[in-house]
């Protein structure tokens, strides 16, 4: 019943056609010229080493929400909480650089101390939502959706409250922190090693963790099929609420990364998306988390060359998005139409 | 509060409430036969955005409504065609189509952010507007409000009371045995799931030509209101009459936060806008937890008036999903 692994490639192809062919049609539909518009995102990712780099900053946090998500996913669980577990760990990030700010602790154990905050804070921030689900029987979807607005009003009482700036409150974040609290960055770039590093580190220990460890394939067990799980004698409930902590931990060290290594302190908008653009991710790469890193990358990608849109063709830049999910919502179809002639065949 | 500004102000939750019960109605059609409609948060969206864009181009606010409609059918056509011929998970089509079409929403309406529109006109029925108190309340709106009383009615009216409604029910309970009975269970979800999307697909038009007038993109308060509805479907144990309840419930429970906000100077408005999110996540638990199996085991442990006033409660709120609730359908 498998077809080859080419074929697969091949439909997968088609459905990037269809994506593109379907954008372009849009992009018609609104009177903009289609292959300038690509041209610009492509100039706008890939143009300059600089630029380039630039996505590599946008690759860290949807790289560490993608491979939390493999777990979850492995699970059987739609972890769409994900998007406020980003936005918690930033909090709890923030939260602890304040505290210690002042300390006489050196700045590197801070920064060090301070993303443990973000993973262990939104990990726990997860694990409400895994109880919601395990113990109160309410679906994953909608307690992590609630949960997500709540994080965003958190975060903005937070800014407009006690952590404002001196004088007023301001939509632009709270006070910056001075530069010995900024995680170390490239000489010129936006991008840092360790940022980079931690993310790579994130999806390595995933793939194996999904792939050659016995706790992975009790994790998939329990996705697969729930109840033979658990007449198997595997501890459902608990492995559910362990994907949860594992999702929630990496979605933390990505709000993390947000705060010590991009914006320095504490934005409304910090979690910026990379959430649902992380789901669609794990959607696309179809839970293998060999194809987790090129295609965050793609997506990334994508993102930022969609910036350039607004200012030079005065598009929105929510074209990447369609773009994105359009992507996904075809590899889906065109896998089922795939599916349904080999069972007509 | 004076009495008259009170009725004024329960109308006004009325009306507020009537995009919230197309929605909602919808989605409870379409669960009915057996198909999530998760795209409901960006149909939403993409069905005000493109109303408002044809009611301003064409001056018609018809024309408006009917392409809210008619995105909404068209969206629901995909969820149905993905699910039900391809039998692609119907929660992983949802989801995307809901980031899709908002970010569509927000991509084909940019340039009609802030432009000034039409707007549905108020719509008072004579005579019937001078009964005291119930003419305050129920005869003096637009006309989509009243449509949507009627919506409630004739849906409950279809599912509870028609031979048509038990067909219904029966391929969203068991689909097998419907279809041994003669029900073509793919044309029925196919065109449930198509008329309950259009259904959806109203309640775009409704906000951005009446209830929230205009378009304003990212900022128009709109993005979140699908999934909250999504949500009171469940609340609503998919019947129409509960489900409108909860919508009533929900759009009451805003108004009061509005009027209470300023004597409550202390919390930020940002805060309370969300208060919505932690109640949806409340009745869900309130709704669900009756089918957990260690409260049960719990509560065995009571003494017997206890157990049996808490299990008459848990019964009161629980809600069961029709049982073959996102599960393909095989003919074979």
């Amino acid at each position: 019943m498998k077809s080859r692994p080419w074929t697969i490639v091949g439909f997968q192809l088609i459905a990037l056609l269809l994506a593109l062919g379907f954008t372009t049609l849009i992009l018609l539909a609104v009177g903009a010229p289609p292959l300038e518009a690509y041209r610009h995102i492509l100039l706008g990712s890939l143009g300059s080493f600089k630029k380039f780099s630039d996505v590599l900053v946008s690759w860290v946090p949807l790289l560490l929400v993608s491979a939390g998500l493999l777990a979850t996913f492995s699970a059987g669980l739609w972890n769409i909480g994900v998007e406020g577990q980003i936005t918690f760990g930033a909090i709890a990030t923030t939260w602890l650089l304040r505290e210690l700010a002042d300390s006489a602790l050196p700045p590197g154990v801070i920064v060090f101390l301070s993303i443990v905050a973000g993973a262990l804070g939104a990990a726990a921030w997860a694990a409400l939502t895994g109880v919601l689900k395990t113990f109160g029987g309410v679906n994953e979807i909608f307690g992590g959706l609630g949960m997500n607005f709540v994080a965003t009003a958190v975060t903005i009482y937070l800014i407009f409250g006690p952590w404002k700036r001196p004088g007023t409150g301001s939509m632009s974040g709270t006070e910056p922190f001075e530069k010995a609290l900024h995680l170390v960055l490239f000489p010129g770039l936006r991008l840092s090693p360790w940022a980079l590093a931690l993310a790579l580190l994130a999806i390595v220990v995933i793939y194996f963790l999904i792939e050659g460890t016995y706790l992975g394939l009790r994790l998939k067990a329990v996705g697969k099929n729930y109840r033979a799980a658990y007449l198997l004698g595997v501890p459902t409930w608990q492995h559910q609420l362990l994907s949860f902590l594992i999702c929630g931990a990496l979605a933390g060290v990505a709000g993390a990364m947000q705060v010590t290594a991009v914006y320095h302190r504490l934005i409304p908008a910090i979690s910026s998306g990379y959430g649902y653009m992380g789901l669609m991710v794990a959607m696309l790469v179809n839970y293998r988390a060999i194809w987790a890193a090129p295609v965050a990358l793609f997506f990334a990608a994508l993102n930022l060359g969609s910036i350039q849109l607004p200012i030079v063709l005065k598009l929105d830049s929510s074209l990447a998005g369609v773009l994105q999910g359009l992507l996904v919502l075809f590899v889906l179809m065109v896998e089922g139409a795939r599916q349904r002639m080999m069972r007509r065949s | 509060m004076d009495s008259g500004i009170l009725l004024i102000g329960l109308a006004s939750v009325l009306a507020a409430a009537a995009p919230l019960i197309f929605a909602v109605i919808g989605e409870t059609l379409s669960e009915r036969a057996g198909v999530i409609n998760l795209s409901m948060n960006g149909t939403i969206l993409l069905s005000a955005m493109g109303g408002f864009a044809v009611s301003v181009q064409s001056g018609s606010l018809l024309l408006g409504f009917l392409t809210g409609a008619g995105i909404g059918a068209a969206v629901a056509l995909v969820v149905a065609f993905s699910s039900v011929t391809l039998r692609q998970s119907q929660v992983a089509v949802g989801f995307v189509l809901a980031l899709v079409c908002r970010d569509l929403s927000y991509f084909l309406g940019n340039p009609f952010m802030g432009l000034a529109g039409p707007r549905l006109p108020a719509w008072p029925i004579p005579t019937l507007e001078k009964i005291p108190v119930l003419g305050t309340l129920f005869f003096r709106h637009e006309l989509m409000t009243y449509l949507s009383f009627a919506v409630i009615l004739l849906a409950w009216a279809w599912v509870f009371r028609t031979r048509q409604g038990l067909i219904l029910q029966g391929i969203g309970e068991r689909p097998a045995a419907a279809f041994g009975r003669g029900a073509n269970v793919v044309r029925l979800r196919y065109l449930y799931t198509v008329l309950g999307g259009a259904l959806i697909g109203l309640a775009g038009p409704t906000y951005s030509l009446s209830v929230k007038a205009g378009w304003k993109g990212t900022i128009s308060g709109l993005d979140g209101i699908g999934w909250i509805a999504l949500a009171i479907t469940i609340f609503g144990g998919w019947n129409p009459l509960r489900a409108a309840f909860g919508a009533y419930l929900f759009a009451l429970l805003q108004w009061l936060g509005l009027v209470l906000q300023p004597r409550l100077p202390g919390i930020p408005s940002q805060v309370l806008q969300v208060a919505p999110f932690p109640l949806m996540i409340l009745t869900l638990l309130l709704v669900n937890i009756g089918n957990a199996e260690w409260v049960g085991r719990n509560l065995a442990a009571l003494p017997a008036p206890a157990r049996r006033f808490l299990t008459r409660v848990l019964r009161i709120l629980r809600a069961s999903p029709p049982a073959a609730l996102g599960v393909p359908f095989e003919s074979e």
